[in-house]
């Protein structure tokens, strides 16, 4: 009997054929096609679609997964450095997370936000793709604080990575050093506002504009 | 076993060393006049030492010293005037603190372990050799310790560019 190798071969790019950092960045944070949405879904869709009036359906029945995805927001409690301490603060009980459908689970597995709090060094960074990867479609995910968003003070340490995004793709940053709960609070209601506007196209809307 | 007399120990045994305790610099420092007795008590016998006399000094500092406790390890670039390699060890119980310095001279790399005689050296001598590439001879299991297996290079050496690209991250 075979014993299957735990991390699949598949061939990484590889940084060192790659001149251009922008080139570099885009493949980094391009997403797969069927990102939201299963291939039954589509033609479900499609076959809808051809009604006439049909796109009506279809407009109320994305609100309606809209607004049921973007209430139950579970992000997955992924600390990584000082910034790890405002989000916990941002779900215990002041502030209280869970009033917004947000509920801190402990597995990637059921999850379907990672909020990317602190410092992300080289060391860890292959750890953090794979819990990224781990986590069920659709996702998505917070950089919270300067670090997460560019390095930081640490950007022209030896060990930094230059941007949680050069790692996995980001919907939301939160700057600050650390950012205070209610920043943090505010990039969440940011990221519902996100969800709220998916469409069925599997496009997400652009980013908020980065801020060291 | 007081600071005096262990400065007197070290004189004795080791001719070749340099020791320094309290500067007259230092004590010019505090207003003119000579430091009291309580703020030169304190402070470590500085011994600086060739790189043969590394073991045998930190042999001789545990059994007559008493100094049993290693407290840190760590090393400077000086550039092109070589390394030099730290060491701290202390007898708690008197008091007495002795930092240990030498000298690897231009391009060697090589000094001896303190493993041998302090268990605890082990894993400051791995993060010695991690950040700075100096291989501790007797040392049992010299490999990195803070930066992962793949990494190329040594970050605290002054040669090391910072932007030194780090596949696939940087």
């Amino acid at each position: 009997m075979e014993i299957k190798p735990p991390i699949p071969q598949v061939p990484a790019p590889i940084w060192r054929n790659i001149k251009d950092l922008q080139e570099w960045e885009q493949l980094r944070q391009r997403r797969p096609e069927d990102d939201k949405h299963s291939s039954l879904f589509e033609s479900v869709t499609e076959g809808i679609h051809s009604f006439p009036g049909g796109y009506v359906v279809t407009t109320v029945a994305d609100s309606f997964l809209n607004w049921a995805r973007k209430s139950s927001v579970w992000p997955v409690t992924f600390g990584l450095a000082c910034c790890a301490i405002e989000m916990m603060a941002t779900f215990a009980s002041r502030f209280d997370v869970e009033r917004l459908g947000m509920v801190p689970w402990a597995s990637p597995r059921h999850s379907d936000l990672m909020v990317v709090s602190g410092t992300v060094t080289i060391k860890m960074a292959p750890m953090l793709e794979r819990i990224y990867d781990q986590m069920p479609d659709p996702k998505w995910a917070v950089s919270m604080g300067s670090c997460a968003n560019s390095g930081g003070p640490f950007r022209h340490g030896y060990h930094v990575v230059k941007g949680v995004d050069r790692v996995i793709p980001v919907d939301v940053y939160v700057p600050g050093c650390p950012p205070p709960p209610e920043s943090l609070l505010n990039g969440l209601l940011l990221l519902q506002d996100q969800i709220a506007h998916f469409r069925r196209t599997g496009k997400r809307a652009a980013p908020n504009p980065k801020v060291d | 076993m007081t600071r005096e007399q262990a400065k007197t120990l070290i004189g004795e045994r080791f001719t070749s060393a340099q020791v320094e305790g309290d500067s007259p610099t230092s004590a010019e420092a505090t207003a003119g006049r000579p430091a009291p007795a309580e703020a030169t008590a304190d402070k470590p016998l500085v011994v600086t030492l060739p790189v043969g006399q590394w073991l045998p000094f930190a042999q001789f500092a545990k059994a007559t010293l008493g100094c049993r406790f290693f407290s840190f390890s760590s090393a400077v670039d000086w550039k092109e005037r070589g390394l030099e390699v730290v060491a701290r060890i202390e007898n708690l119980d008197d008091g007495v603190s002795v930092t240990m310095k030498t000298r690897l001279g231009p391009g060697v790399s090589a000094c001896p372990s303190l493993v041998p005689v302090f268990r605890g050296a082990n894993w400051m001598e791995r993060e010695c050799y991690d950040m700075f590439g100096i291989r501790f001879e007797g040392h049992p299991d010299l490999r990195r310790i803070l930066l992962g297996d793949d990494w190329e290079g040594h970050p605290l050496l002054k040669s090391y560019a910072v932007d030194t690209p780090h596949p696939p991250y940087r």
